[in-house]
């Protein structure tokens, strides 16, 4: 099963760490990231995004489009970035993440993917 | 002329024949499979170029020992640079000898050998997957990257992971011995079948490409069975992918749509499959002691064996389940059994068995099971109860199609209202 890692954070969280809390976060992700690519769950790919001040919402009515800054900017985690996983169960990726270190600053949400395949009934 | 297909067919029947010759030689099973997997790629890319050789086991052993030389002599370079103790390992053991000895062993023994090897206990079933595919199925890590659709890096960590645990557990070239030999060969019949179902399930739309899996699941399952005929289970599970496979034509619309078995067009079904698929079950189920695939494959066959759905013959699908939730209980049986039992008895009868599964976690709270209850509860009527149930399902399924199918269950009962 597929599944994808979202990462959220207040906007600027990563400045408001101290020098410490960011070595410790930069050394574990490393560590976590190199942890689960050598295991084969952990997929090449993953991305993080801009701040979300630099982003655009874009919203098509009555054809017409209207183009705004950023993202809502009134919700207090935004998306900071995602990977995906390939393993065994929804328990075992809820698992992985928990070795994430942005976990254990901020909050990663794990949804399953979709698959594309399936069985008749 | 010599076509790419025939190539590869033959670099993969080749395949764990070259592995099994060179690790009996050379002891180095990380190495030799790496070399193999090299010598494939050369052949595949020589071979439709400039014709197949006229010995191509040889050739391809020629040129697997000449790759795995070059390696270990890198690797004892690598060693003495790094002052290692180099010392511990004579190096005439290391050298490669030339093949001039033909007289390889017996190519049988060693495909079972590497199955054995491939779907180890101690391997995840993702490596076990991976691994079997490259070492025995020869297939090339891009391909089962593009099967299983994820990066080519993560099939080539999944596979260089097995080789480590394999190599560090010091487990040996050759078959298990005698008292683990039937666990260890339910491994292996396992992990054909997850290849199986991995390809089966996805070959629809746009997915089509990784049917190549069942194709491969049914080829690697003949291998067993010629190596193994006496085995019952691998007859049952050969019969049931063929059994399986026989309705793939029909079991999807031009859109990719499922189509559940009741409403499929019988007269797309391959009776070329079905045919072999049943002669093999009767011919497991008449000489060896019953199994779970064997079942499995006897209740396929009543379903393949009705010209309609109307005439499918439920007293006997229900009688085997009823076998087979006694020798190999599990709640996906449970969901299966259920719908026999209502249509056979009623489906308040199915419901019934239904609800002992609300508490198992194993599938409480699972698609299937909201799906299954849906189904019956339409049976009997109960329409309103019946949408809710579907939709219930369609919000739980991770499988698009299979969300579109219930979503579409739901609608035409509510059409209907």
């Amino acid at each position: 099963m597929k599944y994808i890692a979202l990462v959220y954070s207040n906007p600027g969280a990563f400045e408001a760490l101290s020098q410490t809390e960011r070595d410790e976060l930069m050394t574990k992700a490393d560590a976590y990231l190199k942890e689960f690519s050598d295991s084969g769950e952990l997929l090449s790919g993953g991305v993080a995004l801009a701040d979300p001040s630099t982003g655009k919402t874009v919203r098509v009515r009555n054809g017409v489009p209207a183009i705004t800054d950023g993202p809502f900017a009134e919700a207090k985690e935004q998306l900071a970035g995602y990977y995906l996983l390939d393993c065994e169960s929804l328990v075992r990726a809820t698992e992985i993440v928990t070795h994430d270190p942005a976990a254990l600053f901020w909050a990663v949400e794990v949804r399953p993917i979709m698959d594309t395949g399936g069985s008749e009934m | 002329m010599t076509t790419r297909v025939e190539v590869e067919d033959l670099l993969r029947k080749l395949a764990p024949q070259i592995l099994g010759a060179l690790v009996r030689r050379y002891g180095n099973f990380d190495l030799s499979e790496d070399a193999v997997q090299e010598a494939l790629l050369a052949a595949a890319v020589q071979w439709p170029e400039q014709g197949i050789p006229e010995n191509p086991r040889g050739w391809l052993i020629t040129v697997a020992v000449r790759r795995l030389a070059d390696e270990v002599r890198s690797v004892q370079a690598r060693r003495r640079r790094e002052e290692a103790v180099a010392a511990q390992v004579p190096s005439d053991e290391l050298v490669v000898a030339a093949p001039s000895d033909e007289r390889l062993p017996s190519e049988e023994d060693d495909t079972l050998t590497l199955l054995f090897l491939s779907s180890h206990p101690s391997l995840s079933p993702a490596s076990q997957l991976a691994l079997t595919l490259r070492a025995v199925g020869g297939l090339t890590t891009a391909e089962i990257a593009r099967a299983f659709l994820v990066p080519e890096a993560t099939i080539a960590q999944r596979i260089s992971r097995a080789k480590q645990t394999i190599k560090a557990s010091g487990i040996p070239f050759r078959l298990p011995p005698e008292p683990e030999r039937a666990a260890r060969l339910r491994v292996v019949l396992h992990v054909l079948y997850l290849m199986f179902n991995e390809g089966y399930t996805a070959s629809t739309g746009p997915d089509l490409q990784r049917s190549e899996l069942t194709a491969e699941a049914i080829r690697l399952t003949r291998e067993v069975r010629r190596l193994l005929p006496e085995d019952g289970e691998v007859t049952g599970l050969l019969a049931l992918m063929l059994l399986t496979d026989a309705r793939r034509a029909a079991r999807t619309r031009a859109d990719g749509s499922l189509v559940p078995l009741t409403e499929q067009n019988r007269k797309l079904w391959n009776q070329g499959c079905i045919g072999e698929g049943r002669a093999l079950v009767t011919d497991a189920l008449t000489q060896s002691p019953l199994g779970p695939y064997q079942l499995q494959a006897a209740i396929a066959a009543v379903h393949d064996e009705a010209a309609c759905a109307e005439e499918t013959d439920w007293p006997q699908i229900l009688a085997l389940y009823e076998l087979l939730e006694r020798i190999s209980p599990n709640p996906m049986v449970t969901l299966n059994h259920a719908v026999a039992v209502a249509m056979v008895q009623g489906p308040q009868a199915g419901l019934d068995l239904l609800a002992a599964l609300d508490d198992d976690p194993r599938v409480a709270g699972h698609h299937r099971l909201d799906a299954v209850r849906a189904h019956l509860l339409e049976l009997a009527g109960d329409r309103a109860a019946a949408r809710a149930s579907y939709r219930r399902a369609a919000r739980r399924a991770t499988s698009l199609p299979e969300r579109r199918y219930l979503e579409a269950r739901a609608a035409r009962l509510k059409d209907a209202q």
